[in-house]
Formats: C-alpha cells, structure tokens, sequence
C-alpha cells in the first residue's frame, strides 16, 4: 500500500479522464485509419456448414474492375502457417486450420477465397463472381449429437470429434453419493452468444520502406498478436508493429487470432501496399468467435437439511469447427475447476469434454469458463433448496466458504487456490440494500393475488489474472502470467506510464495513473498512459481474465516505488543527508526535524536527467521498468439479488431491482469499478433472457445472423443496477486488488434464473434454460399447468 | 455489407416518379426513408438497377386533420407521434409512433414505406385497418383509393399495382368519444411485432356502438377481426365480451411460426392483447 499522504486518488471516483476525446467523437478505431493507396480485402465464406470444396474458380472474380488479385485456399497453401491455439491442455488433439480453407469447409462463414481490390466495394462485388463447386456433407451443430455413434466427425486425427478431456476433483464422490440423503440430477446448457462488440473488427497492414511492417488492429492482447502474426506470417517480430488505437468492446472476441489478421500482413508484404479488411456486422456474426455453448450433467448429494455433501459434474463443451486460441482451456480449466463455486463441497467429481462440431468457433467471451463454472456450483445449490423447499439464502450461508477458511483450497484440489473472501459479508450487505425480507414479504403477499414475484439470489468466486508464469506451463497456457510497467519520468518531473495492458473501454488511463498518483505523490495531471503500440510499450501481455489492475496495476506499482525509491538516493545526495533521514511527502524531499529546504520531485528529476550530482555507481535517468510476475491470483466474489415480475399470459419478465455486492479487493476507481458491474451485469442478465446463437440442426445454417434476430438488450431492457462494494484486499499483491471485469458477467445469469424460478415456483417448475425469452417461459407455464390439470 | 452498384435519380414530382417506375416496375425501387430497402441492399438480397427517390415530392407530405383526415406517405414516424393536431384526434398514431424502433428510426422511416412493404410485423397496417382507413395510390393512368383492409395481400405483398405509388392514406374523422388503443409485444432483437393490436370503440350509454379490431404480427397479413366486433355490437363491455372477443379473434388468426415465437404462442398473445386493449378502454 502506499505511503500516507496528502495526495491520494486511489479509491476516487475519478471521471474518465479519456471520455473527453470519445463523447466529442475524437477517439481513433482502427477503421478510421486509411493509408495512401490502401486495397481492400473482401473474403467469400462458406454457405454451407460442412462440404467438400471441388473446385475454386476465380478466372471471372480476376478479371472484374478493380481486383488486383484473386486466391483461393490452394493458392495460400504452404504461404501462412496454420493458425494454431496458444492454449493447448496436456493431450489434446488439436485439428489442422489453414488461414483459408483448402479441400474442405466445415462451418458456414468459413474462409474459402479472398479478392483484394482497389475499392472496398470493388471486393465486395468480385468475391460475388467466384465459383466454389462443393460436395455438402452432413452436419453436427449440437455438441450432444456430435459425440454420438455414427455423427459426422469433422477431422481425422479427432476421433468422435473429441479433442480434448479433462478431470478434476477430491474427496470421494461415491462415498458422498452413499451417505447423501438424496441425489438429484440437473441437466443445465450455457447458450451459444455472439460477443457484440460496438465496434466490429478491422485490420490495416501497412508495409513501411525499411522493410517492416505495421499492423493497425482492435488487440486486447499487441504483444501477443505480434508474436502470433510473426509466427504464423513468417516476420520477426522486431520487424512487426503493432498499433491497437481506440476499440470499441473486446469482451475476449479481439484476444484471439482470425484468419484476417494473418491475410492483410501476409498480403500487404506481397503487394508491396497497404491491405485492409473491415467486417461488417453480419459478416461479424459468422465470421467472430462466439462464446459459452456448453452443457452440463450434474448430480447433487446432499442432507436434508441443505448441506452439500458432494457434486459430479459432466461438461461438453462445444468449441466449433477448430480449436480457436483457448478453446481448450475454457471449457476445461476455467469451467470445472471451479465447479463448487462458493462452497464448501468437499467430493467433487467433474470430467470436461471439448466437442468439435459444424459452428463458428467458441473461444473467450467475458468470464469464460467462469461464468459456466459459476453456473454449475449456482443451479446446483438453487436445485437443493428448492427440492427441499428450503430458504435460497439459508442453504448458501449452510454451504459458504467461510473466512477463516482462506486460503481456501476448494475439495482440496490441486489447482485452485481462493486467496481471501468474506462471502457471509456480501450476502448481508446484498440483502440489506435489496431489502430482502421486506421483498420476501410482499413476493408472498402479491402470489396470493395471482401477481408472480420472484427474488433471485447467486453467489460467486473465481480466480484472476492467471500467474504465476511457472505454473502456467503445466495447464499447456503457452504464455507469460506477467505484466510490464515502465514509469518514465521525464526531466519536469511529469510522467509516462507505459504499460503491457490493453484498455478496451475499461479506464486504464485514469485508474493506472491513480495507482501511480498515489506512490509518486504528484498530481494525476501529470501522469500520462501510453498502451497499445508495441514500439511505445516494451512487452506485455495485454487485458483478459480481469487482470489488468491485478497484474498490470501492480506492475505499476512496483516501477513508480522503484521510481521513488532512486529519487529519495538522489534527494538525499543532493541534500548531504543519510537516505534514511529523508523523507519524501506531498511531492516533496525533506529532512524532517531539520531546517533544510526541501526539493521538489521535479527538482531531483533533473538532476537524475543532467546526472551532475548522483550518488557514486548510480546511473543517470529516472526511468524503472518492471516484468512483474505475481506470487499467486485474487479471488473476487460476490453476491448478487433481482427482483423480478412475470407475466405468466406473455411469459415476460420484468427485472424490478437488481443489487451487486462484488468483492474486487480494494477499489481504485469505484465509478469505473461500477461501471465494470454495469456492463458485466447487462450482458448477464442478456445471456439469461435475450441472447442466444442458433443453428438449424439440420443444416448447420445460422438462423441468428443478424441483429434483427439476435437480441442484444436495449436501455429498455434493462433495469438500473445497483452496486456496491465490498473490500476485503488480496494478500496477493501489493496493492490488494482483485479483478472486477467478469464479475457481473458471472453472476447475473444464474441470479436472473433463479428469480425466474422463484417466481414460477407456484406452478411448480423447477428448471428453465436460458434464455428465459417470453415464449419459452409461457411454454413452461403452459406445460406445467396442463400438467396439473392431468 | 456493401451493396451492389446501383443508378439514383430523385423525383422532382409524382409523375416524374410514376414514369421512372414504369420504365422497369421490376427493376427500379422507390426509396424514402430506405429504412427496409437500404439494409435488404447491403445484404444484397436485392439489386435494383436504378433507386427513384421520393423523398422530395411535396404533394406526398404533410398531415391534414379536417373532416377528413390525410396523412401524406412520407410522415415519418417521428412526425406522426409530434403531432399535435393528430394526437387530439386519432391519439392512436402517438401510441403506436412511440412504440415504433428508436429515435433515430422514427425518424427517417415513413408511414407510406412502412404500409408499401407489408411487413407482417409492421405497426401501421394494423392502426390504418383499425381506422378503416383508404390509401391513395396513383399509377400511370389513374388514382384510385383502396380500403386498408383490402390493401395488404400477403407477406410483403400488396394491391399496388406495377407502376403505381403509394401517395396519402384518408380517414374519416372519428366519433366523437370515439377510444383508441394501440398495444404491442415487440420482438426483443427487431422491435417489431410479435403481435400488435389496435382498438377503435365508442360506447353508447355503455353498449359498444362501434368497434374495430385490427392484428398485425401474428398472421401473414394485418387483419380485420371481424368477428370480435360483430360480438361485440351492441352490447356492454362485460369482462365475459371482451373474453369472447379476444377468443373470436384467435380462432380467427392463422398464427405465424418461426424460431422465436411458435404460433400457439402467438394465438395466445392475440387473445391477451386484445383482452387487455379492449379492457383498457372500459372506463378509460
């Protein structure tokens, strides 16, 4: 923690300091970016889910106005690598993926050919002229259906369309089963969704005349992408710039590597020009990893008094017809083993399997796998209280991971390590703001009228900010859990924070300069952040997994202490005093109890600069940049509370009150940290009622391939969100934070489903799959109503 | 996406308009608001060789309220739930204006557009059927006015004729006391509905002495629910007529299926929609 003092912007909620540029409509994307004589890249994508490609004919696309070239999978064949993930579980089988498909398409919006022409119109026109003779073959959407005998199997070296499986778990699951009072089961899925970001992808590669290259691209991850792009294109990445501007959302969609991004480098380095491609929003649908897709088998032993004696879980999880970057990963790691969400459920046994099937491919979408573990330890623990006709609350507080627990190894398991929590705090804090038993009194009271009311109650805890970097190879994660700092200052005294994270919306200009604020004692005016250029920020890792404060933030705070720390050997040098006398406050060296003048951080800056009076060995320049690896994650959690109304004649549901109490550790910026649960929250409640990707079974064609059929939320349907803090900070880094991006997104499905549920409790209905959209909701009134007539 | 390549010419009049389209009714396509047109382009489910754009032509503006009321083809939506004059009068096109898409929609998209498509989902053809409404068109020879209810023929079909343009739509002035509700579930990705209902009724010594029912969203085509209203005539507007009227009407409807929304689903939206317009306008 920092020093006290009298600056400190560390738990302020500071505005945006770069809304300024972005509400006066200044911010630069990336498709704002043109270069003199630039062609456009137009891609012609599979309509077919799965088929053998016979035959390319590009002969009348070459010759239309304006095409410069015309190519097809063969023609790239052996050109780019293959775009392989970069997150690989331990015996996994990972199934070739050229940039562009060669002999066999096997989704609809698969790569099949590209034409790169003067105009992007020009493209868009010619792709129109290209003639794919295919040979369709059957399909599997499902990733049920797609592991069962006889389903079509999409590779060869991926028998039953399996690619990977994974267990995790301890104790004794059986003797659990044996000594339970009851069992039950529950089968629950995690619906397809498309991550909707504001701004659909765009890539610009521009060759410079040193024969390097740079590449404008919306990257929540530079560095990464510039190792990728260099491996797969054949650059090295000194010759590979990567400049991520302004990005409309990233939501984990812009983590991964996408066939474009390899196109435009590889073809603006043929050409000699700049390429670019832009994405539009249907395209986008097709064309963009989607997200979630599991489903899950669960069976519950529990007493009959609420207590959860063990759990087993079997997940499928459906990645599409490749392994996208992490696609083995989340349904596996991040899913399972956080299965027991939490609670204490000491017999765990949980399997993943990672299903190939005729789809876009599923990789990171806010949370990812978190919100689908959540989920797990949250339906199961709803299911016991509502079997046993028990209060929700009650059975979780039965069941919570109790403080003196932490550091909380759940079923004693190898991986996962809960750092710090205080679950008992946000459940009373969440029922006092929602005002829970007066709720709970009228719900009853309104149920006896005929209206349905129903609260939703769901608590969660994760892990952040995968680190450390050593053990991140046992898990197959073929990259560093660090982040890089460097805090410039410059020979006034102001300072530039060059940091390896990628904001994509988030605020990292103002909360990192808080951070830094804090520990250099000047004001936050004089701090600027630069992200997002690989020939600006020297390394990093970039912004996923809600690590950016816990890991890159940290990462700043190490370099400006080290940054202060030189200054005070310099200070005291200059003042002819021990180090340890001086004292550095408010911006200012001093000598306490002394009459020396004191001097200001700027003064001592200088002198670091000019070097005229530095201490002997010391070199000149005050600049510290730091690699900074953490010892361990934060575990954030939470407890959040809806209020809900049905309509049981329309199967509408109207969120009257939603409360998040989230514990993030200790807060920089709670504006920011609020506006985290807003967004997080939004997409929640969406995945709980609007949002949902469908496939026909039959065809393998996406019936949800635009906005008019895929519902993301309005204003209107949404409620305003309450949310409020909890700060219990983590032991794991200097600064005691956790992360906050995903917990909205974890939490608000299953809150929303289980105020569903409470309020359809009457008809006796005990399970909904999302979306709860109004028709699926009326069908199961409908259901259970003729049920009773029966 | 991007559409394909296409010739724009803005009218400078109705006729100029109506021989444009003459030249080629298969090819060329009238443009408004565009706001259906314009995104069918960039999906290039449609390529039309040459966009007329009405958008100038004065004699298709304007809304006129007088013993008849007029409602030329280019209001927009936004214009239609601002004014004033109208809402006094027919508060029906403030209700169902507001409920239409989002600002930025309202206002560009038009009511003639609207109607001109047919979409089944679409707001207007439920309100201008409910209003017993007549559209204007006029053709290469000749105007002619058709009944809102004859006007749409399926999905996304009509009774234009090639070569003829959509121009006002006439409504007699109501009643006096005359009610008016518009009522709509919205799809949550389009906003469109799933199934709308607009109400007409007045009430004499509290028997309905007219009554128009008119459901959108549900079937293939807006419709009259002719059966609902001759219950209706005549009597008071019980609880028990208005649940009759509501199930006339659903017998009545031959319910979309899609897969969204199934068409039992719909059915039962039509009857609780028009249980709820019709019970909103008891007392009201």
């Amino acid at each position: 923690m920092t020093d006290t003092t009298a600056i400190r912007y560390v738990g302020q909620s500071l505005r945006r300091r770069e809304d300024f540029k972005f509400v006066t409509g200044k911010g630069r994307y990336s498709d704002d970016i043109k270069a003199p004589g630039m062609l456009h890249i137009a891609v012609l994508r599979s309509p077919h889910a799965h088929a053998i490609i016979k035959h390319v004919d590009l002969t009348v696309a070459k010759a239309a106005p304006g095409v410069r070239l015309a190519l097809s999978g063969t023609d790239l064949a052996g050109k780019i690598g293959s775009i392989v993930p970069n997150w690989i579980i331990p015996g996994t089988k990972v199934p070739d993926r050229p940039v562009v498909a060669i002999d066999r398409v096997r989704f609809v919006g698969e790569c099949v050919a590209l034409v790169v022409a003067e105009t992007q119109a020009m493209a868009h026109d010619a792709i129109g002229l290209i003639d794919v003779d295919y040979e369709t073959l059957p399909s599997v959407v499902d990733e049920e259906a797609a592991i069962r005998d006889g389903a079509p199997q999409l590779h060869d070296n991926v028998p039953n369309n399996i690619t990977t499986i994974y267990k995790i778990g301890g104790g004794d699951y059986g003797k659990a089963a044996r000594e339970a009072d009851q069992v039950i089961t529950l089968r629950v899925a995690n619906n397809r969704l498309i991550p909707t970001c504001m701004e659909t992808r765009s890539i610009l590669a521009e060759p410079n005349v040193d024969g390097s290259l740079t590449v404008y691209l919306q990257s929540q991850v530079p560095h990464m992408h510039r190792r990728w792009i260099a491996d797969t294109v054949g650059i090295s990445e000194h010759q590979l710039r990567i400049v991520a501007p302004d990005i409309g959302g990233g939501f984990g969609a812009k983590m991964h590597l996408y066939p474009e991004e390899l196109l435009c480098p590889y073809l603006a380095r043929l050409l000699g020009v700049p390429v670019k491609w832009w994405e539009s929003r249907s395209e986008s649908h097709q064309s963009t990893n989607h997200g979630r897709a599991h489903t899950e088998a669960l069976e519950i032993a529990f007493r009959n008094d609420g207590k959860v004696l063990g759990l087993k879980v079997e997940t499928l999880g459906n990645v599409g017809a490749y392994l996208s970057n992490m696609a083995s990963g989340g349904p596996t790691v991040n899913t399972i083993n956080f299965g027991t969400g939490a609670y204490k459920i000491e017999h765990y046994e949980a399997r993943s399997r990672v299903v190939v099937t005729n789809t876009v491919p599923v990789d990171a979408y806010r949370g990812y796998g978190r919100p689908e573990g959540a989920y797990i330890a949250e339906r199961a623990i709803d299911a016991v209280a509502r079997h046993l006709n028990l209060d929700q609350v009650e059975v979780r507080r039965l069941n919570f991971i109790q403080p003196a627990d932490f550091p909380y190894r759940p079923y004693s398991g190898p991986a996962t390590i809960y750092d710090s929590g205080n679950y008992e705090g946000c459940l009373v804090k969440a029922m006092e703001a929602f005002n829970y038993d007066f709720r709970s009194a009228e719900r009853d009271q309104l149920r006896a009228k005929g209206r349905y009311r129903g609260i939703g109650v769901a608590a969660y805890t994760h892990m952040c900010g995968m680190a450390p970097s050593r053990r991140l190879s046992l898990i197959g994660f073929n990259r560093g859990g660090w982040e890089s700092a460097r805090v410039s200052v410059d020979s006034s005294g102001r300072v530039t924070i060059f940091s390896g994270s990628m904001s994509q919306g988030h605020g990292h200009v103002t909360s990192l300069a808080q951070i830094a604020a804090d520990v250099l004692q000047i004001p936050i005016e004089d701090i600027d952040v630069v992200q997002g250029d690989t020939r600006q920020v020297q390394a990093g890792h970039g912004t996923f997994n809600s690590r950016s404060m816990a890991v890159g933030g940290s990462g700043v705070h190490v370099s400006s202490t080290r940054v202060v720390a030189k200054a005070k050997k310099i200070a005291a040098g200059m003042l002819e005093v021990d180090e340890a006398d001086v004292s550095y406050q408010a911006g200012k060296f001093s000598v306490p109890g002394t009459d020396i003048a004191s001097l200001k951080f700027g003064t001592v800056a200088r002198m670091a600069h000019v070097g005229h009076q530095l201490p002997d060995g010391m070199e000149p320049g005050l600049d510290e940049t730091v690699f900074y690896d953490p010892k361990g994650m934060g575990a954030p959690s939470g407890v959040h509370m809806a209020y809900v109304d049905v309509d049981p004649e329309t199967g509408i549901v109207d969120i009257l009150d939603y409360v998040a109490v989230d514990d993030a550790g200790t807060i920089i910026n709670p504006l920011l940290a609020a506006g985290q649960i807003h967004g997080g929250v939004v997409q929640g409640i969406a995945q709980a009622l609007y949002e949902e990707v469908s496939y026909d079974a039959d065809t393998g064609q996406l019936m949800t391939g635009s906005l008019l059929d895929y519902a993301v939320p309005r204003a209107e349907h949404v409620p305003s969100i309450r949310s409020l803090f909890q700060e219990t900070p983590s032991p794991t880094n200097p600064i005691g934070v956790k992360g906050i991006g995903e917990s909205g997104s974890i939490a608000a499905p299953p809150c929303m489903v289980h105020a569903v549920l409470d309020a359809l409790s009457p008809f006796g209905i005990k399970h909904l799959d999302m979306p709860m959209t109004p028709p699926r909701v009326w069908s199961a009134i409908q259901k259970a109503r003729a049920g009773a007539d029966r | 996406m991007i559409p394909a390549s296409f010739d724009y010419v803005r009218a400078t009049s109705l006729s100029h308009a109506i021989g444009l389209l003459q030249d080629d009714p298969d090819g060329n396509k009238l443009v408004a608001g565009g706001h259906t047109l314009i995104p069918t382009l960039k999906l290039r489910l449609a390529s039309p060789a040459l966009l007329i754009d009405i958008s100038g032509i004065d004699e298709l503006r304007g809304i006129e309220v007088a013993d008849c009321i007029r409602i030329g083809a280019l209001t927009t939506h936004a214009e239609l739930l601002a004014s004033k004059p109208l809402r006094e009068v027919l508060p029906i096109f403030h209700q169902a204006a507001d409920m239409i898409a989002d600002p930025q929609v309202r206002n560009r998209g038009t009511i003639g557009g609207s109607l001109a498509n047919a979409d089944p989902a679409a707001d207007w053809p439920a309100v201008v059927i409910a209003l017993k409404g007549e559209l204007e068109l006029a053709g290469p020879t000749r105007r002619r006015r058709i009944a809102a209810r004859d006007f749409f023929v399926d999905i996304m079909t009509t009774a234009l004729e090639p070569g003829e343009v959509l121009v006002a739509i006439h409504m007699p002035r109501p009643n006096r006391g005359a009610k008016f509700r518009y009522r709509k579930i919205r799809h949550p990705a389009s906003g469109y509905a799933v199934v709308g209902v607009a109400a007409t009724l007045c009430l004499r010594d509290d028997i309905v002495s007219e009554v128009m029912i008119a459901i959108t969203g549900a079937t293939s085509r807006a419709f009259a629910a002719d059966s609902a209203s001759t219950h209706l005539i005549g009597k008071p507007l019980s609880t028990e007529n208005i649940a009759m009227a509501a199930s006339l009407t659903g017998e009545q409807a031959e319910c979309l299926s899609d897969h969204y929304a199934s068409a039992d689903y719909r059915k039962h939206l039509v009857k609780t929609e028009v249980s709820r317009a019709l019970a909103s306008l008891n007392g009201a």
